[in-house]
């Protein structure tokens, strides 16, 4: 209880700061932008890298959102969160960017938007035990989980990014990614499923034997 | 009152909504009963709470370095 409303108090305060900045920014204050953009910049990246796969072109199609932000942020009606309207801002654009380089991705990745979720069953039942946070300071493990996340169809990777990495919750992500409630909740269910199918060889041990991991499996 | 038994395949179905205590009290029962007998639908449900808690770490997504200096820059000379 006294978490919850401390967490409460946090938010509020969180709110009526943005709030304060966004009124600085609009009277002509460009450092309250940067300020209001500076606990995003993660948020932002992780979202267009998860339509872009390319940290040269995510930062591009970042920066170009945070612009974009900047000069609609009269806009900006305070029905959604700063942070969700800044997200919705970058997923546009990093589609639209990748329309722009690279239209046969694009076209796949609108194709699929509209393709139904059928059922996904667990192929793998390796037994993982509990695995230290210790893990992700290796450089390998890392780039193992990035080659999983970047394995899996845009579909899915994009609800994974912004539920499980950003932490957006299921309305925030319906209302980026334009899906219904259900939608989120199943592609999300089949991208963890996913993930664990790709990672599993690697958890139970393969990371701490190779030098390189390599094998992520292609489903 | 017995539980009424849940086969693996509903588990699997909604094991994801179960990680996010997005289900009924009376299905989480039944899920946790399931939990306890089956070796296989354990361990879908370690390693999907092993998926969220890397993916969620935050570390794996490294920023570019200079990333935050050079979106200030830009903010800065923004028309």
């Amino acid at each position: 209880m006294y978490f919850r409303l401390k967490m409460t108090l946090e938010q509020t305060q969180a709110s009526a700061n943005e709030a304060d900045l966004i009124k600085r920014v609009c009277d002509g204050d460009r450092e309250a932008f940067y300020e209001l953009v500076r606990p995003h910049e993660r948020l932002v990246y992780a979202t267009a890298l998860s339509i872009l796969k390319n940290p040269a072109d995510a930062e591009d199609a970042a920066q170009e959102a945070v612009l974009k932000a900047l000069s609609h942020l009269n806009s900006f009606r305070g029905e959604s969160k700063f942070s969700t309207w800044l997200v919705q801002i970058t997923y546009n654009e990093a589609k639209l960017k990748l329309r722009k380089d690279r239209p046969h991705l694009y076209e796949s990745l609108d194709k699929q938007q509209q393709s139904e979720d059928g059922d996904y069953w667990p192929k793998d039942f390796a037994d993982w035990r509990p695995i230290p946070s210790e893990l992700l300071e290796e450089c390998e493990v890392r780039k193992a989980l990035v080659n999983a996340i970047n394995a899996l169809e845009p579909i899915y990777r994009q609800v994974l990014i912004l539920r499980d990495l950003n932490g957006l919750s299921i309305r925030d992500t319906m209302a980026v990614l334009g899906i219904s409630v259900s939608n989120v909740k199943s592609r999300l269910h089949r991208a963890r499923l996913l993930l664990r199918d790709i990672l599993a060889p690697g958890i139970d041990g393969y990371w701490k034997i190779e030098r390189s991991y390599s094998k992520v499996r292609p489903w | 009152m017995a539980t009424i038994e849940i086969s693996c395949v509903e588990v699997w179905r909604e094991i994801s909504n179960y990680l996010g205590d997005e289900i009924p009290a009376e299905l989480r029962e039944r899920m946790e009963a399931h939990f306890k007998v089956c070796a296989h639908c354990t361990a879908v449900l370690d390693g999907m709470r092993n998926v969220v808690h890397l993916v969620g770490d935050g570390r794996i997504f490294q920023m570019p370095q200079g990333f935050s200096e050079r979106l200030y820059e830009r903010i800065r000379k923004a028309p």
